[in-house]
């Protein structure tokens, strides 16, 4: 007889949906378990965490952890969460969602949502591509990189994702792979607790058909990758973090300072229009 | 007027206004909304009126983040609303599913200016009544209001969160630019907390608690964020637990609960005001501004001898099958003047299904009838 005992972290995760629906060799998998593990660390109390989430592989993640979760619209988690924030400043909101939805169709709300340093955390899964629709390119895509609406090579600029949500508003942002789950974890569990708008960039291998199409067809090659090319630099400018098909994948903790939250500047306007929120 | 709480008195104010203290009187508490003409003053006015009782108002970047604050507001166990017209209400529409489909109690109204695309923005129009039924894909069930003035514009926001709560479903105040920018007296009463309809609550543990539970009705109970019972809901058909169950099973069984909840209980949501129907050989069937104007052309052909009646519809979504079928016996003609080229009328013939005449008197919009227009067609029909 093989007993298998429960995880510890089982807590945080709907086990009664178990398999997940990623593929062998997606990052995805790894980052979530990082999150719960972050939020474990974070020491903070587990019904008052809210997780959100839009659509997309990565957009899968709400459904698979034991919060009060929520899988949205295409693109409009950020601004769901808004809602969710503002309405009970007490709840800890996490956004958990991939590059095509964040950055592509939410692109707007997710420099709005910087701008206002809302109190919330964003894990942004980036895999370069459209993994659920089968592998089209984005904002995030590389020059040249192949999918399938990009047969001959990319021919658009990525986003540099650091440089943009820094220059938005955002007052902590942090890169790492998938290879560096030690150091994804901390990063979560320090944005988790830091007021105002935190922004994790998650690189992460879609051997199945991102790496497929750029010779990198096992997860592990990927994994290869990021560690052959990815480099340290804790307070880089993030001017300085674009991402190319070959060149290095600099990582770290960007971003790092204080600035008064969205909730901080309303409770100036709650105290001018006379009257407190109550508790 | 007193600064920090519900209104209560005799104020001489805009439909747009009176909207917005219809919300917060109804206990609205988060609104969240994008500039747009002839909708700006709801938001204005939320804008001032909200922080002074401690709830949040928040101007998004566009109408789509606007109508998602709202929905997660909501999920936050707030009342919440959003105010809008013709093109906002286009970008909202995705989202309004999204509402449909966790069941999400909230508001959206729809101050309607004439379209299609930017249209007149100034001026008035009825041309979304279809779109609010259909606008968002797939087969779905909506309530949607239309107010006549600016004290129905108080009165049905109130009667707008009520329904929303008491069915989780957004509800739709679909009134237009005349009604929205008329300055008339509005009467608000003191609302007791008992006229409030909240929406249901779980009243199992949360390890017992399932999100969509089938079993306990039409209408399942309702949790919040932060409250400990860890729920998951989703845009994807599901099943009871809220989980993604992709089988034509689940979705049968979803879509005629979200559908039958609103459906078998019309005779609880209908609403709508007769004008001398009774003994009606010309019966006109009108809503908002238009109403006002049929009223007048139907007192004056009752002058003239022609018995002429006004059914007023005040709830179009679900639409009055039932009394329009009944009137249609005893009628001659129905007319149905609406600021469109046809939408309301096709419902009607629907129900008359060919007892009697029904005739359409449109108006594209940017204006509104003459009564004359109206009266001539009531003569034309009773002859």
């Amino acid at each position: 007889m093989v007993t298998i005992e429960a995880n510890p972290l089982d807590c945080y995760l709907r086990v009664d949906r178990i398999p997940h629906i990623w593929c062998a060799g997606c990052g995805i998998g790894p980052a979530t378990g990082c999150f719960v593990r972050a939020i474990d660390r974070a020491d903070l109390n587990p019904d008052r965490v809210s997780v959100v989430s839009g659509i997309g592989c990565s957009g899968r993640v709400a459904g698979y952890i034991k919060l009060d979760s929520f899988h949205t619209t295409h693109g409009r988690a950020l601004p769901f969460a808004t809602g969710l924030k503002l309405a009970n400043p007490e709840l800890t909101v996490a956004v958990f969602s991939g590059d095509g939805d964040i950055v592509a169709i939410g692109g707007n709300h997710l420099i709005h949502s910087a701008r206002r340093n809302i109190d919330m955390t964003i894990i942004c899964i980036n895999n370069f591509n459209y993994g659920m629709t089968g592998g089209q390119m984005g904002p995030t895509t590389p020059l040249d990189a192949r999918s399938t609406t990009s047969p001959y090579g990319n021919y658009e600029y990525p986003f540099n994702l650091p440089y943009l949500v820094a220059a938005s508003g955002a007052t902590y942002v942090a890169r790492w792979t998938v290879l560096h789950l030690r150091e994804l974890e901390r990063s979560i569990a320090e944005a988790l607790v830091k007021p105002g708008f935190s922004f994790i960039e998650v690189l992460s291998p879609c051997p199945t058909v991102y790496g497929r199409l750029n010779k990198q067809p096992r997860g592990l090659d990927e994994m290869h990758n990021y560690q052959e090319r990815s480099v340290i630099r804790d307070g880089a400018d993030p001017r300085d973090v674009e991402l190319s098909m070959n060149g290095p994948i600099i990582v770290g903790k960007f971003v790092d300072i204080e600035r008064p939250t969205l909730w901080d500047c309303y409770r100036q306007v709650l105290k001018r229009a006379g009257k407190h929120k109550k508790k | 007027m007193p600064k920090n709480d519900v209104l209560c008195g005799e104020f001489f104010i805009n439909g747009d206004t009176a909207c917005a203290e219809g919300a917060i009187s109804a206990g609205c508490r988060f609104f969240a909304g994008y500039p747009i003409t002839p909708a700006t003053e709801v938001a204005e006015r939320m804008s001032e009126r909200l922080p002074q009782v401690g709830g949040v108002f928040i101007q998004m970047e566009d109408e789509i983040a606007s109508m998602n604050a709202v929905l997660g507001a909501s999920w936050a166990g707030v009342k919440a609303m959003t105010s809008t017209s013709g093109p906002g209400f286009s970008l909202m529409m995705e989202n309004i599913g999204l509402g449909v489909m966790l069941e999400t109690p909230c508001v959206v109204a729809n101050i309607q200016r004439a379209g299609p695309s930017t249209g007149l923005p100034t001026l008035v129009a009825q041309g979304d009544m279809m779109q609010a039924r259909w606008g968002s894909h797939g087969h779905y069930e909506i309530i949607a209001l239309v107010p006549d003035s600016p004290q129905e514009m108080f009165d049905l926001t109130i009667l707008a969160f009520n329904l929303s709560e008491q069915y989780r479903v957004p509800v739709l105040l679909m009134a237009d630019e005349s009604v929205g920018h008329m300055s008339e007296k509005v009467v608000i009463p003191e609302i007791s907390q008992k006229e409030l309809v909240n929406r249901p609550r779980p009243k199992v543990a949360p390890e017992k608690y399932l999100p969509y539970d089938s079993k306990k009705g039409l209408v399942t109970p309702m949790a919040v964020a932060g409250e400990g019972y860890r729920f998951h809901v989703t845009g994807l058909t599901h099943d009871d637990r809220g989980y993604p169950t992709m089988t034509a099973e689940a979705q049968d069984k979803l879509i005629r609960r979200l559908v039958d909840k609103i459906r078998l209980n019309t005779k609880d949501i209908m609403k709508y005001e007769e004008v001398e129907v009774d003994d009606a050989e010309i019966i006109v069937v009108s809503y908002g501004i238009s109403a006002r104007i049929a009223r007048y052309a139907v007192q004056k052909a009752r002058e003239e001898g022609i018995k002429a009646g006004l059914l007023r519809l005040i709830t179009v979504w679900p639409f009055a099958d039932d009394r329009i079928g009944e009137l249609a016996s005893g009628a001659k003609a129905f007319i149905v003047p609406e600021i469109n080229y046809g939408q309301i009328v096709r419902e009607v013939e629907r129900c008359v299904a060919g007892k009697a005449k029904v005739r359409l008197v449109p108006h594209m919009g940017g204006g509104v009838h003459l009564p004359e227009t109206v009266l001539k067609a009531i003569r034309e029909e009773a002859r």
